[in-house]
């Protein structure tokens, strides 16, 4: 297959068109603004709609509404825009809409800066926006699997009618990579439900995520949960990297997770048995993975571009059988592998003094 | 083999499309590379730099942090990037830009009057590819991938509008690098 | 025996959740009535927003949208762009059209989208039990301004027509009343243009319809029918103001 060199954000806007995305709304924010630069370039050249929305709350419900009639829809922002977004993701989510939103992560809170971050891991996993719902949420590490997860986001997304992120951060957005594209055909699935006029042919669709009678909300909320339990066995993925014999798991996604493997890299060639898992999805979260990499282990590192989110999920999931420390940098700061070695290093003393064990914490 | 490479300066010096050019000739020598450039306000007209990592295997960190090779185009990018090179690796110094010499003896330093050069001979805005010319013939053990040949290629894959006319002045630029080199 | 009235095929024959004597249920009937002499029910999509005509989307026959609060005319926009051969149209309330929704309404304006808006202004947030709306007019009691709008404290209503009139994307704007029945056969006129104008291509249509709250206003319905003639048309006087539904596309 011919390999190109592309930016991330650019890959990601072709992969999506390639997808079968016809609807692309969008608004400027550093460092997603290539997206929507490519869709504006070539939508028009290849029958697709590509509009600039007059704020990012207007962009997700351009999108719902793209959605609700049927076609493949995608929004892109980073950190604070995706805020902005919470409402119409909440929406979205509450009246089963399949659509792609890309969070391209900035340091954070607030306005925060334009570097790298992956702060944003709480907002895309645990609260998207008000209310009891789940994102697919996909941690690319590279600019190939970017576009090989925005292929995934948009046919998950309409599998399970639900909204699915790309949490890609500054750093994989803006870098460069050689990535191709699958000859895959798209087929784009039937969508029954879809506001496409009734021609008087069937009753009127109702795309809606109002109900009054609290029974009927829980019984949404909960069909809404019995889907996701079907997303959780069919669409979790994650990655393993010198698991089987090692000491010390490093867990991390995304970007920070290429640092930790060129730091778990140097710490086998110092002789330290060191290993890297990785999940590709954050939510579903691969849980059985992750502790079936930490079989061996003696203490798990996390490392994060953020101040410790991740890391709450891998010790509920290990459950107090393994120490797990943190290691993170924030702001925009991205960790050198040389910071992870260090880090490595040090718990591989403990270890080896007997300070670092299971029931040290 | 991993080699590391930063290339910094002003923005409108050509910096990134140096970048991009060794990044593209590592992928049409089947390397691995990734190309992480600066960005926000620093390509407002401030200081520019990106990094670019070519190497036989899987990439980790695109973020280079001690460079194998560096370019520095101006005074800022001497004082930030000559004291991150690696031991045994080479600094490239645009010396029409900046007067700053390095005190360090364990890396190879390479004064380059790129930009004057540039200029007089009609290809301004070619100091970036003269310094690539330089590059490529003293660090053929650091970039063994890379020829004036998939140079020029990369060229062509990368400027549009006047192709022949941009390939030549390329062209020339890198062969004014060559010819100060030391082998 | 031959009817000779009958409920428009496009309104559902379902109980409404309207208080009585709301206008909702004319300016709901003038749209259906609409779409059935247009015969374009089934190729519409209508978008209802939160407000009291939240659940519209029970009311009318064509397919329907329920929107986020405000944001009826992007969720319209999407619709549109995604499928510009159906129909679309939303359906607002003061405080989702003219509050939380400005930005939203603005734009779309500007833009041309080429949609249908009915914009109900009853002068009150009705659903949340009649609190002051952006139309709310000056010395206006409601439940969060109980001694009066006052202009130094809360500032002026905002006239949505006279202000969309001056955005160059506006097609076609046209304030009605639905206090009386030669008021409302110009209300269903102008409903009719805003639906033609779609089809013709002619862009962003907008109807403000001046309609009653009797149970926020505390009045019988009709003494509120008298209060649109005694206050509201003489604050926001009825009119066409702007219409380029004859200029060369």
């Amino acid at each position: 297959m011919e390999r190109l060199l592309m930016k991330g954000n650019e890959a990601l806007a072709e992969a999506a068109i390639r997808a079968g995305c016809k609807c692309f709304f969008g608004y400027p924010i550093t460092p997603q603004t290539e997206i929507s630069a490519y869709f504006a370039k070539n939508m028009p050249k290849r029958n697709g709609v590509f509009l600039q929305a007059e704020s990012e709350i207007a962009a997700v419900n351009m999108v719902l509404g793209a959605s609700a009639a049927g076609v493949r829809a995608m929004t892109s922002s980073s950190s604070p825009g995706i805020s902005l977004k919470s409402e119409g993701i909440s929406y979205l989510a509450a009246s089963d809409l399949p659509c792609v939103i890309v969070n391209v992560q900035r340091g954070g809170p607030g306005l925060g800066g334009i570097q790298p971050s992956q702060s944003d891991y709480f907002q895309a996993v645990k609260a998207a926006g008000h209310g009891d719902f789940h994102l697919i949420v996909y941690a690319p590490a590279s600019v190939q699997e970017t576009v090989d997860m925005t292929y995934l986001a948009f046919e998950n997304a309409d599998r399970y009618r639900m909204p699915v992120m790309i949490l890609s951060d500054g750093l994989l957005g803006q870098m460069m990579e050689p990535v191709s594209f699958p000859d895959t055909e798209i087929k784009l699935p039937e969508k029954e439900w879809a506001c496409t006029g009734h021609k008087h042919r069937r009753t009127h669709n109702i795309i809606n995520s109002l109900y009054l009678q609290p029974d009927m909300l829980e019984k949404s909320v909960n069909d809404r949960f019995m889907r996701y339990e079907r997303v959780k066995s069919e669409c979790t993925l994650s990655e393993e990297y010198l698991c089987s014999d090692a000491d010390i798991v490093v867990t991390a996604f995304g970007a920070s997770a290429r640092i930790a493997r060129s730091a778990v890299d140097s710490a086998r060639k110092k002789g330290i048995r060191a290993g890297l898992f990785r999940p590709k999805t954050l939510y579903p979260f691969p849980e059985t993975e992750l502790k079936a990499s930490c079989r061996n282990a003696s203490a798990v590192l996390c490392t994060e571009m953020n101040m410790g989110q991740m890391v709450y999920d891998i010790r509920l999931i290990l459950e107090n059988t393994l120490p797990v420390e943190f290691y993170g940098r924030t702001g925009g700061n991205i960790p050198s592998p040389e910071d992870i070695l260090t880090q490595i290093e040090k718990m591989n003393r403990r270890i080896k003094g007997g300070a670092l064990s299971g029931s040290s914490i | 083999m991993l080699t590391k490479i930063i290339l910094s300066g002003f923005g409108g010096q050509g910096i990134l499309f140096a970048g991009k050019n060794l990044a593209l000739c590592g992928m049409n020598s089947g390397c691995e590379i990734s190309w992480l450039p600066s960005y926000g306000p620093e390509m407002r007209g401030g200081t520019a730099n990106c990094s670019v990592c070519i190497s036989d295997d899987p990439i980790g960190s695109p973020l280079v942090t001690v460079p194998d090779i560096a370019v520095v185009m101006n005074t800022p990018s001497f004082d930030r990037f000559e004291p991150v090179v690696a031991s045994g690796g080479h600094l490239f110094v645009d010396s029409s830009m900046t007067d700053r010499v390095s005190a360090r003896n364990d890396i190879h330093c390479h004064y380059i009057a790129a930009s004057e050069t540039a200029e007089k001979n009609g290809i301004s805005g070619m100091a970036n590819i003269i310094i690539l010319g330089r590059m490529i013939a003293e660090c053929k053990e650091l970039l063994p991938w890379i020829t004036v040949d998939t140079v020029k290629g990369a060229v062509k894959g990368l400027v549009s509008g006047n192709k022949e006319k941009l390939i030549t002045q390329n062209m020339t630029a890198l062969s004014i690098g060559a010819i100060g080199a030391a082998s | 025996m031959e009817a000779v009235f009958d409920r428009p095929h496009a309104l559902c024959d379902v109980p409404t959740h309207y208080c009585p004597g709301c206008t909702h249920g004319i300016i709901h009937r003038l749209i259906a009535e609409v779409l059935d002499e247009l015969d374009i029910e089934g190729d519409t999509v209508g978008v209802c927003p939160v407000g009291c005509s939240v659940m519209a989307y029970d009311y009318f026959g064509c397919d329907m949208i329920e929107a986020p609060h405000g944001r009826a005319p992007a969720v319209a926009t999407g619709v549109k762009r995604a499928s510009p051969d159906k129909v679309v149209f939303t359906y607002q309330g003061d405080g989702d059209l003219a509050a939380i929704g400005t930005c939203e309404t603005v734009h779309a304006a500007a833009r041309r989208e080429n949609i249908t808006v009915i914009f109900i202004n009853n002068t009150t947030y009705g659903m949340t039990g009649g609190q002051m709306a952006p139309t709310t007019i000056p010395g206006q009691i409601t439940q969060t301004s109980p001694y009066g709008r006052d202009t130094a404290m809360q500032g002026y209503p905002i006239k949505i027509c006279e202000m969309l009139a001056a955005v160059d994307g506006t097609a076609f704007v046209q304030r009605v009343s639905a206090d009386s029945v030669p008021h409302i056969l110009e209300a269903k006129k102008a409903i009719r243009k805003a639906f033609e104008n779609q089809l013709n291509g002619i862009g962003f249509s907008l109807v403000e319809v001046l309609s009653t709250c009797p149970t926020n206003w505390g009045m019988t319905p009709s003494a509120a029918m008298e209060r649109i003639r005694k206050e509201l048309i003489p604050y926001y006087p009825l009119g066409i103001y702007k219409d380029i539904s004859n200029q060369s596309k």
